[in-house]
């Protein structure tokens, strides 16, 4: 059974590999959290305002719990700088028109569904977490999808915009799959599985699937080893401000 | 739902514990909710309460723990402390028949029983106005006031109303 304190993390987990997988997991919720919350106050409608919030709470609470598997939730998440973080680039391009944010979100939320029911089959101890956060990211996936058939199969503008942005974010899509350590996940079988829905899903909306590399041009590698993209300290300096500027500070 | 062997004490406990209202939908108790795992007494004077969040990041967990933090100290319990498990995880199918009512009572559409898959249900069953109860109702939008609820609108009366979506 997962436990978890509401106030600080009590169930550190003790194996290195599964701490570091724990640790880019919750870096990926975590950042995609921060990039989603951008939208509060910009949405183009209410009711996307509060959608884009509601899926970055979810992030966070999943953040939380595997941010406290690998550590200190508040130290990891406001202390290290940008090289120690392990989230995929993917998720911190910057929010864009909304359609790049529907693009991101319908990658990334597929890739998370398929992830999480994967390790809620299994034994870790992410298993209690992948099984809750498995039935919020269904909800993700949804919303991904309906907006993604919605501007694809819409006006010309919102075709055009959707098809710039599906390519855009196609190159960031490969390293979802790095292999991560200590979870036991079969990431080939994972793979050929986003491909499947997310080509399913481009054709409904009568968009065409990227043809170009899913991976960047850069050997050294990617988010996953701490390399990020110019956007990345942005995102970091607005997030960590506060704490670093007031160390302790409590409500 | 209390699980194990209890003692009358600790039935006692988790009826009070049980009895504090959700903090964002105060109409339900945490008990109709299905939020509440466990009491248990763990020493003299000494009880642990287990509790799940509805969702991951449900930020009305730790108001929650507060809350009955606050009850149990009420009835002379001096060292409480409340324990978050995720596992297994809560779904809508934990919510009473007593906190569905409530909650339509309230103006919010109770969630619709689900089978083992959980997520979104993908068969159109109908969801009834809480306002008038008509079934005739279109989706707005899959995300609302908060994690829990997804916003529509009845398309009979034209009010707009929250449903507690299926988890």
């Amino acid at each position: 059974m997962t436990t978890t304190d509401t106030t600080a993390g009590t169930a550190t987990a003790t194996d290195p590999a599964l701490t570091s997988a724990a640790l880019a997991l919750g870096d990926d919720a975590l950042v995609l959290a921060q990039r989603l919350g951008e939208w509060a106050g910009n949405a183009p409608v209410l009711e996307e305002e509060v959608a884009l919030a509601n899926i970055a709470l979810d992030l966070l609470g999943q953040a939380r719990v595997l941010l406290s598997l690998a550590g200190d939730e508040d130290e990891l998440a406001f202390l290290r700088e940008e090289r120690a973080f392990r989230n995929v680039q993917l998720v911190e391009q910057p929010n864009g028109d909304f359609a790049h944010t529907i693009a991101r979100q319908l990658y990334f939320s597929t890739y998370q569904r398929l992830l999480y029911a994967a390790l809620a089959a299994g034994d870790t101890p992410l298993a209690g977490l992948a099984a809750k956060a498995v039935k919020e990211v269904a909800y993700h996936q949804d919303h991904a999808e309906h907006w993604t058939l919605r501007l694809g199969d819409g006006t010309e503008e919102s075709h055009r915009r959707m098809r710039t942005a599906c390519e855009a974010l196609w190159r960031y899509t490969g390293e979802l799959f790095q292999p991560l350590d200590g979870l036991g996940l079969d990431t080939t079988a994972l793979e050929a599985a986003w491909l499947d829905s997310v080509t399913a899903v481009l054709t409904r909306a009568g968009l065409p699937v990227p043809s170009g590399s899913r991976t960047g041009a850069w050997r050294a590698g990617a988010g996953r080893q701490g390399l990020h993209t110019e956007h990345f300290g942005r995102l970091l300096a607005e997030m960590q401000h506060l704490h670093r500027s007031h160390p302790g500070a409590t409500w | 739902m209390v699980t194990g062997t209890t003692t009358p004490l600790e039935a006692e406990l988790a009826r009070i514990a049980g009895a504090v209202p959700d903090p964002e939908l105060p109409v339900l108790t945490l008990a109709e909710l299905g939020v509440l795992r466990g009491v248990h007494l763990t020493g003299p004077g000494r009880v642990e309460v287990t509790l799940t969040p509805t969702y991951t990041g449900c930020p009305a967990v730790e108001t929650m723990s507060t809350d009955i933090e606050q009850a149990l100290h009420g009835h002379g319990i001096p060292d409480v402390t409340v324990v978050t498990v995720l596992a297994p995880a809560w779904t809508t199918d934990d919510i009473s028949e007593e906190g569905r009512r409530k909650l339509s009572e309230f103006g919010i559409a109770p969630p619709r029983p689900q089978g083992p898959a959980g997520g979104p249900v993908s068969l159109t069953l109908a969801i009834r106005c809480p306002h008038c109860g008509s079934t005739d109702t279109e989706l707005l939008s899959r995300f609302s006031s908060t994690a829990c609820k997804a916003l529509r609108r009845c398309t009979a009366c034209r009010e707009p109303f929250d449903h507690f979506k299926e988890l």
